[in-house]
């Protein structure tokens, strides 16, 4: 219950009758009158920030997009400083989508998995350790989850690369060509443990708010612990697991020190996801940045700007379903 | 369809199913990881995440396999199902302990009181030697400004919402605080280039960071503070507004004391979490090997900086590693201690603003 | 398919705390028995005790002896999945599967306990719902959400699903206390066809309830606050109701306390 929509109907105390408007309106009083304008002033100050985060990036943005003489979204090349200037987000946008696709496939189920744990398997003392260990893994900042992932993850990688490669090399897809696992699978990985600490969080509190008396039911009728979790807690958490997702997925998508220290990039897309190379688009931010002129700025501004745009949809999503569903099991509370 | 012929389908004595003893999960998770180490080294296999891949397998499957046989398939699915949560949670907590130890075994290496205290001014990056102090400096100077911004503008916004917000605004801003939590740092990284270096050009300075750390630390706030007077009971704000005292003292004198426990847990996790960001510094603070102790001019440095700055400058040296290592292992260390406090607070706070 | 309940020495626990003592009594086949007492008294932690739902409760245990005709409930090789599924539950709210429809609530132990042919569940179901008088009421959604039915229909459909699974003993647990009169009284009429065919066990508030319904009657008390709940008396209903042979029975059913 941490979340979305003030509820119209939440403190009823405070003078019900007092809308928005007549809460300026009616407070006389100066000390008043300077209170509501600042904190409303607050309020209206975020939503400008989010226009003008908007704003100046496209801004940014369009001086690029003029001077590009390649198809933004087809070309497969970056070159924003050259004559003329090329540039293209393709390879950016399917490492970004391959690698978080990955990582959701991983840590999904995992986080699931952890959240029933905590709150279905596990005795209520070492299922609150663990809930804080899980709020730990969220606590540690994703340098250092980079560096890790660098100079340990890859490394050890080597073995089940190999494996993947003796049997479902054959796909294509998980062929290896034995070079360093700096590759867009091994992202996906270091992701994936990235995004479970919230996709876990989430969806703890999803569980946790099953009520108790459908579970009972199941419990009733003879079921054993998984089938009281299959009739009565998945469904009821189901859109609550949707909209966890979504929030990991927004974080995967964004995320960029992480990717930028694990992944050797190049601006190729490759069928087989075990070889290195590729990239997202944060990632491409962070390294290409130091060399970039004024016009390269421009071009990753850009290539941001779409992120951001993605970004803003998946959670905005997210958001709306957790409120949806809110609505509907207050209802039903 | 008869009773009789449901009641056939069941065994004599229906209540006492085959059960296997409650050690059977053990014994089957000690088999699996003994068969695991078994099969790893007969092929041969070098990497603990194989063979630990393949314990997990032979756990999942002997458990089904064996309480399939012994206890029915509806037990055998219970059981799968359970020793997949267990896999789950071993999963998770595998990397976390990896990451714990190997910062904390590697990190140990050089970090002392010379590592505190010395900047890299004169330390070439392949070279052992230096420490952190310009970058732990920079660090302190940029939170410590992007928290002074964004906690009044965070905690007004939380008392709009909650005291006063009710309409169209309050929706919209409670939308969109909840769509910023999920911004990707480099994007307010980048935003902040293109208004502040790009088109107003400033240069880079700890401030430009500052600026695109409080949008990262305003939702945050903004959440838990809002959390935090949600809890306030109304009767609290009744009495003293019974009184006659103006609502804008009632909150500044009632409600934000009452709460004040809560946001502060609040406001240090924010802090925890914005120390550790790297994308927007990267972009706007630039990174320095000397001290530079004022934010407001010329590129500094900071904690997470260095540790990215130290591992793709080391041209492979151990050294620079090594002063990666110990500089994550400060990094950590204070996030740890900043949430350890915060909850501390939130524990010690709890009953009181409870109810 | 009744059992008759014999109960010896029992006590529930929460983690530390005794919440009921050293109870026996003895529950008879084809009746309907009522627990009474007051708030707190332990009547609903004992009838959670009768189906092992005690032990869901975090910190809930168990010692003593319930059989079920020859065979101890808490017996070493019990399982508590089985036993549930002997003795039926009912609720204080009515509590269906919210995502899963009518008919499909009615299925949803069947298709836990074995593979069912289609023809054979719609008959079970079929079955089930007239027997729990609600097939005239909801024949025509059967594919429409359980949710949807008011209260009273709702709790008939967890009546329903409980008895689909043909159970020894069905236990009631205030099944009209979130009902209007009108529902309570069509759940009453159905507890009097329903002991025909199972034991029952219902816990109630209401002692009118209780001398309506039931054949024998319990009733539990505590002594005071923090102290477990203890059985008074259990006697045929008409002799609780007109001449208990405790002084507190019968001040509680006069109404000085409780």
């Amino acid at each position: 219950m941490d979340t979305t929509t003030e509820n119209p109907a939440a403190p009823p105390a405070l003078q019900p009758a007092e809308t928005d408007k007549g809460a300026a309106r009616g407070a006389s009083r100066p000390g008043d009158r300077v209170f509501i304008g600042l904190s409303r002033g607050s309020g209206i100050f975020v939503l400008v920030l989010m226009a003008a985060i908007a704003a100046f990036l496209t801004y940014r943005a369009v001086l690029a997009l003029s001077k590009n003489e390649a198809n933004f979204f087809t070309t497969m090349e970056w070159n924003p400083s050259g004559v003329p200037p090329q540039f293209g987000i393709a390879v950016l946008a399917f490492g970004t989508i391959v690698s978080s696709v990955i990582a959701m496939a991983i840590a999904v189920p995992i986080a699931v998995g952890i959240a029933l744990f905590i709150t279905h398997y596990a005795p209520r003392k070492l299922g609150g350790t663990i809930a804080y260990v899980i709020d730990l893994l969220a606590a540690v900042p994703s340098i250092v989850y980079g560096l890790w992932g660098a100079l340990v993850l890859v490394p050890h990688l080597n073995g089940l690369y190999g494996w993947l490669d003796d049997y479902f090399g054959w796909t294509g897809l998980f062929a290896w060509d034995g070079g360093p696992a700096r590759s867009l699978f091994t992202v996906g990985i270091l992701l994936a443990i990235m995004i479970l600490p919230i996709i876990t969080n989430v969806s703890r509190e999803v569980f946790r708010q099953v009520p108790r008396m459908h579970e009972e039911a199941a419990l009733a009728l003879g079921a054993t612990r998984w089938e009281v979790i299959r009739m009565s807690v998945l469904p009821f958490g189901r859109s609550g697991i949707i909209s966890a997702s979504m929030l990991g997925l927004g974080r995967a998508l964004g995320e960029t020190m992480a990717v930028a220290m694990v992944l050797s990039p190049t601006f190729t897309i490759q069928a087989s996801l075990l070889d290195a190379g590729g990239g997202t688009f944060a990632q491409n931010i962070a390294s290409k940045f130091n060399e970039a002129t004024e016009m390269g700025r421009d071009a990753l501004i850009a290539s941001g700007l779409v992120l951001f745009v993605i970004t803003l949809l998946v959670n905005g999503a997210a958001r709306l379903i957790i409120a949806r569903r809110k609505e509907y099991s207050g209802a039903n509370a | 369809m008869s009773n009789a012929s449901l009641t056939d389908k069941r065994p004599p004595s229906s209540l006492r199913g085959a059960t296997l003893p409650k050690w059977f999960a053990w014994a089957v998770a000690a088999g699996a990881v003994l068969l695991g180490l078994g099969i790893s080294f007969a092929a041969g296999l070098d990497s603990s995440i194989q063979w630990a891949l393949i314990a997990a397998v032979l756990f999942v499957a002997g458990s089904y396999g064996i309480s399939a046989k012994v206890e029915g398939p509806r037990q055998a699915k219970d059981r799968v199902a359970t020793s997949l949560v267990w896999v789950a949670f071993l999963m998770a907590i595998v990397p976390l302990a990896s990451l714990a130890w190997t910062t904390v075994k590697r990190g140990i290496k050089v970090f002392d009181g010379y590592f505190l205290t010395h900047s890299m001014g004169v330390v070439a990056d392949t070279e052992p030697g230096g420490g952190i102090y310009h970058a732990i400096l920079g660090t302190a100077e940029q939170v410590g400004l992007a928290t002074l911004i964004s906690v009044p503008i965070g905690v007004l916004t939380a008392i709009y919402l909650v005291e006063y917000g009710r309409g169209r605004l309050a929706q919209a801003v409670t939308f969109f605080v909840d769509v910023m939590t999920g911004i990707p740092s480099i994007v307010a990284g980048l935003f902040i280039l293109s208004l502040w270096i790009l088109i107003l050009d400033m240069g880079y300075s700890g401030f430009a960071g500052s600026m695109a750390l409080t949008i990262l630390m305003i939702p945050v706030v903004v959440r838990s503070t809002e959390e935090m007077l949600k809890l306030v009971p109304n009767e609290l704000r009744e009495a003293s507004l019974a009184l006659g005292v103006p609502k804008w003292r009632t909150i500044l004198k009632v409600v934000l004391p009452t709460s004040i426990g809560g946001i502060t847990t609040g406001i240090m996790l924010a802090v925890a979490r914005i120390a550790g960001e790297t994308a927007p510094v990267l972009l706007l603070v630039w990174g320095a090997n000397f001290i530079n102790a004022n934010p407001f001019k010329d590129p500094q440095a900071s904690l997470p900086m260095y540790i990215y700055l130290q591992f793709t400058n080391s041209g492979g040296q151990g050294a620079a590693y090594d002063r990666a290592w110990a500089a994550a292992l400060t990094l950590i260390a204070f996030i740890m201690i900043l949430n350890l406090v915060a909850r501390g607070i939130a524990r010690w706070k709890a009953p009181k603003t409870g109810r | 398919m009744a059992k008759r309940i014999d109960v010896s020495g029992l006590n529930a626990y929460y983690g530390s705390f005794l919440a009921i003592e050293d109870i026996s009594m003895t529950v008879e086949p084809r009746s309907v028995t009522a627990f009474i007492g007051p708030s707190g008294c332990g009547k609903s932690t004992f009838l959670r005790t009768l189906n092992r739902m005690h032990e869901v409760t975090p910190g809930g245990r168990v010692d003593g002896k319930v059989m079920l005709d020859d065979e101890n409930l808490y017996g070493p090789g019990i399982d508590p999945v089985a036993v549930r599924r002997e003795v039926g539950m009912v609720f204080q709210r009515p509590n269906p599967f919210p995502t899963m429809s009518v008919y499909d609530n009615v299925a949803a132990g069947l298709r836990l306990n074995g593979r069912y042919k289609k023809s054979q569940l719609d008959d079970i179901v079929e079955k089930s719902l007239k027997g729990a008088n609600l097939w005239n009421e909801v024949k025509d959604r059967l594919n429409k959400p359980g949710s949807g039915l008011s209260g009273g229909q709702q709790q008939r459909l967890c009546i329903a699903r409980a008895i689909a699974v043909e159970p020894n003993v069905l236990l009631m647990d205030e099944p009209c206390s979130a009902l209007d009169p009108i529902s309570t009284l069509a759940i009453e009429d159905l507890i009097c066809e329903l002991k025909e065919r199972f034991t029952i066990v219902i816990v109630t508030h209401n002692m009118q309830q209780a001398a309506r319904v039931s054949d024998r009657t319990a009733f539990f008390n505590l002594s005071a606050v923090g102290q477990p709940g203890k059985l008074i008396e259990i006697d045929e209903t008409e002799r609780i109701f007109s001449n208990p042979s405790v002084q507190a029975t019968e001040d509680y059913i006069s109404g000085r306390f409780g």
